[in-house]
């Protein structure tokens, strides 16, 4: 009876230690959330080339740590995070929407409404110019008469 | 109007024209690392002789982290010679320079350290992680510790006999940490 109850409590021990390992086991991370992170960090040895789409050494390290980071619970944004400390902003190939960065996001707006306006106006003057030529001309009709006696005799 | 019109479009372009100017004017490679005046990142590594290389275990001491790879030509040829010097002039003083290559293949960096007889303790960074806790992104790039283990100095491309020696001066210069 008392060997029984040994072996019981072994068992326990036994499947209480395997749960509690697999729940500290990392956890399992989707190849996409490590493309989608890598998509947003600059490839610190490449020119215009993001970390998931680099075939450098440098970036394939780089996605490595992504995954073990993101395997060790870290959120996406946490991951992002850690590689803005150590490289700062210009690691992010978008540059993050306030500030003085917001200059990149509003400025090209900003030329495009100029750049509609400017044709507008420039439309509207070019339409008014050609109306004021179209405009009938007065004619002597004692004139139009003796160019058309002329163009008759065809002299 | 007429007048004022003729004179907007080139107002206009004024500011961008100035940013241009601000912007082709700055260097794509100066980018200022965070890190600086932060406590610099621990590491662990493991030299090329098999011994323990951290951080941690050299706190009190001004630390020379040098980034290099033995492709790294030319810089990292130049630089060599120049910290090996300086190693041997300021080891007794209380500075210890570490070698950490990074990309590279252990046979070329075992040859890169014998050819040039470098005596400071190098260890290769296999996965990376040291480099990028380092914002590393080039090489070579060197990093000046002082004594309070922080990040003061980071300095990219060969590192001069001049640079070696007045960064360090002014950080034995310093009190010791208590």
């Amino acid at each position: 009876m008392r060997g029984a109850r040994a072996r019981l409590l072994v068992a326990a021990a036994l499947v209480a230690a395997a749960l509690t390992s697999a729940s500290a086991q990392s956890k399992t991370v989707s190849e996409e959330t490590v493309h989608e992170v890598a998509g947003r960090l600059r490839c610190v040895v490449c020119q215009n080339l993001s970390v998931a789409d680099s075939p450098s050494e440098m970036a394939g390290q780089m996605r490595a740590i992504i995954r073990e980071r993101l395997a060790a619970g870290e959120s996406p944004d946490e991951v992002q995070r850690y590689f803005v400390q150590r490289y700062g902003e210009w690691i992010l190939l978008s540059p993050p929407r306030r500030g003085f960065n917001l200059l990149v996001w509003l400025l090209p707006l900003v030329f495009v409404i100029a750049g509609f306006a400017v044709v507008a106006i420039l439309v509207r003057q070019w339409t008014r110019r050609r109306r004021g030529v179209a405009e009938p001309v007065a004619v002597d009709p004692a004139m139009s008469e003796r160019i058309r006696r002329e163009v008759e005799r065809g002299s | 109007m007429k007048r004022l019109w003729r004179w907007l479009i080139p107002l206009a372009a004024l500011p961008v024209l100035v940013l241009l100017a601000y912007g082709f004017r700055m260097s794509p490679r100066d980018i200022p690392s965070p890190l600086l005046q932060k406590p610099a990142p621990s590491f662990g590594l493991t030299t090329l002789d098999g011994a323990a290389l951290a951080l941690a275990a050299h706190r009190g001491k001004v630390v020379v982290l040098n980034f290099w790879a033995s492709w790294c030509y030319p810089g990292c040829y130049e630089e060599a010679p120049v910290l090996e010097k300086n190693w041997r002039a300021y080891r007794e003083r209380g500075v210890i320079v570490m070698g950490v290559a990074i990309q590279d293949k252990r046979e070329a960096v075992e040859k890169f350290v014998k050819d040039f007889g470098l005596t400071f303790p190098n260890a290769q960074d296999l996965t990376g992680t040291v480099s990028v806790d380092y914002g590393v992104y080039g090489v070579p790039e060197t990093f000046f510790v002082d004594r309070q283990g922080r990040i003061r100095v980071k300095h990219v491309s060969a590192v001069t006999d001049e640079l070696f020696r007045d960064t360090v001066e002014r950080l034995l210069a310093e009190p010791e940490p208590r």
